[in-house]
């Protein structure tokens, strides 16, 4: 789970790393109260959405006037926000944080990530900071300076010292920055976060350390005992499909094409997207309603599935192990008959009682083109759609 | 013997008295899995299926020597019982539990080195479907009358995906020696070159079937530990090919965060190893027969 940049400044702040003083609006007017606030004559104004790259992409703006900030914010509330990291459709800014801006001497990149190589905490750390980390390793890998944590004892102070002298920073800046480092490293381990990002971590003109920009990313299996934390979910921030899923226990990610996706298993969903596009066909999304693939579930699926317009075909693809097919039949009858479904319908099933599931299928009536294999499955799917597409759309099934 | 269980086997569940847990106990006996009991703190004394249950591994290891262990404990617990297991000397450990936190992976897999190598446990999964060598003893929740016994060893990081490939062999008449789920997870217990280095030195496997997915740099680490130790023919399938960058695929692990970990690239360094690999999931059972085939001829 992503949360805001002030968020993770606020959480980092609990932790003894410093950020610029600053103050959360909702929109021009407030924005403009909170920069007399905070009080100097500079100002910087920053879309808070969940992604990178917002500078570039015209999400954060200098100011030095009420009346510029006022602008500035009326030009960023309401609007889509598209970034590298968010996709063509962009995310909408609906706060902006102000912070005082300060002047900057030096700026360093500084992220923790689980390491998967270690299957440990890492420490990634570089001179150059403001650019993005991919940009870095690209450019100038000879830059970043690593460190992983020993889990049982934590991160040691003499480790941070080692970073500090490899980034080249002033002897006089070692205990602080040692101070920072322990602070991300304690908020990353107390909070379960999966990633700290500050890009920039500057060296202010008065020799001090902040964290311009602050990025948390947590892990979703851990957030059982971080209540604290989960409260700080923004939807607005989300595809409203996915959300919708994850509130009903499903996997769900929207892709571009228009086939249609329920699978059980996260492996066997992304094969069968595979072979959708060796068919031809593009996977509209991806989605794993999990091992059990019960009435309901298939059920809550469909509709899923059905609520993007893109979609002019479903594919159908479960391997019944302990859940048997006929059951898994039953389900699939039972969802069609429920979910108004205008778009043909390819199922495949295999695993255990494949014939009596697929009796089910037969028996019920239902415009249900059947499949036995992977490969034949995708190729009904993608004719299906193709024959629908050339016969226009009054010739598809109702249900 | 095939890696990991064989037929006597003595396996405790841990978690025992769960409804999931009851019903794979008592689907594993009817494979002829040696299921000798059970652990639940508290419920010491009951019988489940059959077995005993006992209060902590340590007593279960005790009373039945037991060597290895399903876990089926809830995610929030799920760490610290597999801990128990290593620390009672159970060998081989199967987590099946999904959701277990990265950073509670992190302190087991550091806990479990605190022992040396000859006493050290074994973990495959978390969040996988288990282990079975069929025919012999069946260690997690797969249907176990898709799996022939034969001679393919078979990694994978999915469930049903290995499910797939396992079928697709059936159809062909060709049969597994030992099938491992290695788990969706970033933080898993053992990686494909783990289970890889098993396989190469099993009699009973001639060929080995890897099936992996976008994220993680495992399949990378694994190529190079085919190309400078494994002799015998490897065939492996990436699932992930149409899957966007930076996100999630179900599986907590499956996110293409970092340069290799694609599903074409992970393709690319495979091949470069000198592994055979299926261009696509319908093909697996098709590309193996054929090495089959060619290492026959």
């Amino acid at each position: 789970m992503d949360i805001h940049e002030y968020q993770a400044k606020e959480i980092l702040a609990n932790f003894g790393v410093h950020s610029p003083p600053g103050a959360l609006a909702y929109s021009p007017e407030q924005a403009a109260y909170r920069a007399r606030e905070l009080g100097g004559d500079r100002w910087v104004v920053k879309a808070q959405v969940h992604a990178g790259g917002r500078g570039k992409a015209g999400g954060v703006k200098v100011c030095d006037s009420d009346a510029e900030i006022q602008s500035t914010c009326e030009s960023l509330f309401g609007r889509k926000l598209v970034t590298h990291q968010t996709g063509p459709e962009g995310k909408g800014i609906y706060r902006v944080y102000v912070e005082a801006a300060v002047p900057i001497e030096r700026e360093i990149y500084l992220g923790f990530v689980l390491d998967r190589t270690s299957q440990r905490v890492m420490i990634v750390a570089s001179a150059e900071g403001g650019m993005e980390i991919e940009e870095i390793s690209a450019n100038r890998p000879d830059s970043i300076v690593r460190a992983t944590v020993e889990p049982a004892v934590g991160l040691q102070d003499f480790q941070c010292r080692q970073i500090a002298f490899k980034l080249g920073m002033d002897p006089a800046l070692t205990a602080p920055m040692v101070r920072t480092l322990q602070g991300c490293y304690r908020a990353f381990r107390e909070h379960d976060a999966t990633m700290v990002e500050i890009n920039p971590l500057v060296v202010t003109g008065d020799n001090r350390i902040l964290a311009l920009d602050a990025k948390m990313t947590f892990d979703d299996n851990a957030l059982f005992r971080h209540p604290q934390i989960s409260e700080l979910r923004d939807k607005s921030q989300e595809d409203p499909r996915e959300s919708r899923a994850a509130d009903r226990g499903l996997s769900y990610v929207g892709l571009e094409g228009n086939i249609g996706c329920i699978v059980n298993g996260a492996g066997l969903a992304m094969a069968t997207m595979d072979t959708i596009k060796l068919a031809g066909g593009e996977p509209a999304n991806f989605l794993d309603i999990g091992g059990g693939a019960t009435p309901e579930r298939v059920a809550k699926a469909f509709r899923l599935v059905m609520s993007d317009d893109n979609v002019q075909a479903v594919l159908v693809n479960i391997f019944a192990g302990i859940n048997r097919c006929d059951w898994v039949a039953e389900g699939v009858v039972q969802a069609l008959k429920e979910v108004q479904v205008d778009v043909p319908v390819v199922v495949r099933l295999a695993g255990t009682n494949v014939e009596e599931g697929q009796k089910i299928l037969a028996k019920s009536g239902l415009p249900i083109i059947r499949a036995t294999t992977l490969i034949e499955a995708a190729q009904r799917a993608v004719g299906a759609w193709q024959n629908d597409l050339s016969q226009g759309s009054n010739m598809r099934a109702v249900q | 013997m095939s890696i990991f269980i064989d037929r006597g086997t003595r396996v405790i569940v841990q978690g025992i008295t769960g409804k999931m847990a009851r019903f794979h106990t008592a689907d594993m006996i009817a494979y002829g899995t040696n299921v000798v009991g059970g652990v639940v703190p508290g419920k010491g004394g009951q019988t489940v299926e059959g077995v005993p249950v006992f209060d902590t591994v340590e007593d279960a290891v005790a009373a039945t020597g037991a060597e290895a262990s399903l876990v089926f404990v809830p995610p929030p617990f799920a760490a610290d019982s597999i801990m128990e297991a290593a620390d009672a000397g159970i060998k081989y450990c199967v987590c099946i539990t999904d959701g277990i936190p990265a950073q509670d992976m992190i302190r087991v897999k550091r806990y479990m080195y605190r022992y040396p190598k000859d006493r050290r446990m074994v973990l495959t999964g978390p969040n996988c479907a288990g282990t079975i060598s069929p025919g012999k003893a069946l260690l997690g929740i797969m249907p176990g009358h898709i799996y022939l016994p034969g001679h393919v060893g078979i990694i994978g990081r999915s469930g049903t995906l290995g499910y797939e490939a396992a079928a697709q062999l059936k159809e062909h008449g060709i049969g597994i020696s030992t099938s491992v789920g290695i788990g969706g997870d970033p933080i898993n217990g053992s990686s494909f070159k783990d289970i890889l280095e098993h396989f190469e030195a099993d009699d009973e496997t001639h060929v080995i079937c890897m099936i992996g997915e976008i994220g993680g740099p495992q399949e990378a680490e694994a190529a190079a530990y085919i190309r400078d130790h494994v002799t015998k023919p490897v065939v492996a399938y990436v699932a992930g090919l149409t899957a966007p960058k930076g996100r999630t695929m179900g599986h907590a692990g499956a996110i293409i965060s970092a340069f290799g970990e694609s599903a074409s690239e992970k393709v690319e360094i495979l091949t470069a190893a000198g592994v055979t690999v299926a261009p696509h999931p319908a093909e697996i059972g098709d590309t193996i027969a054929k090495v089959m085939q060619k290492e026959a001829a």
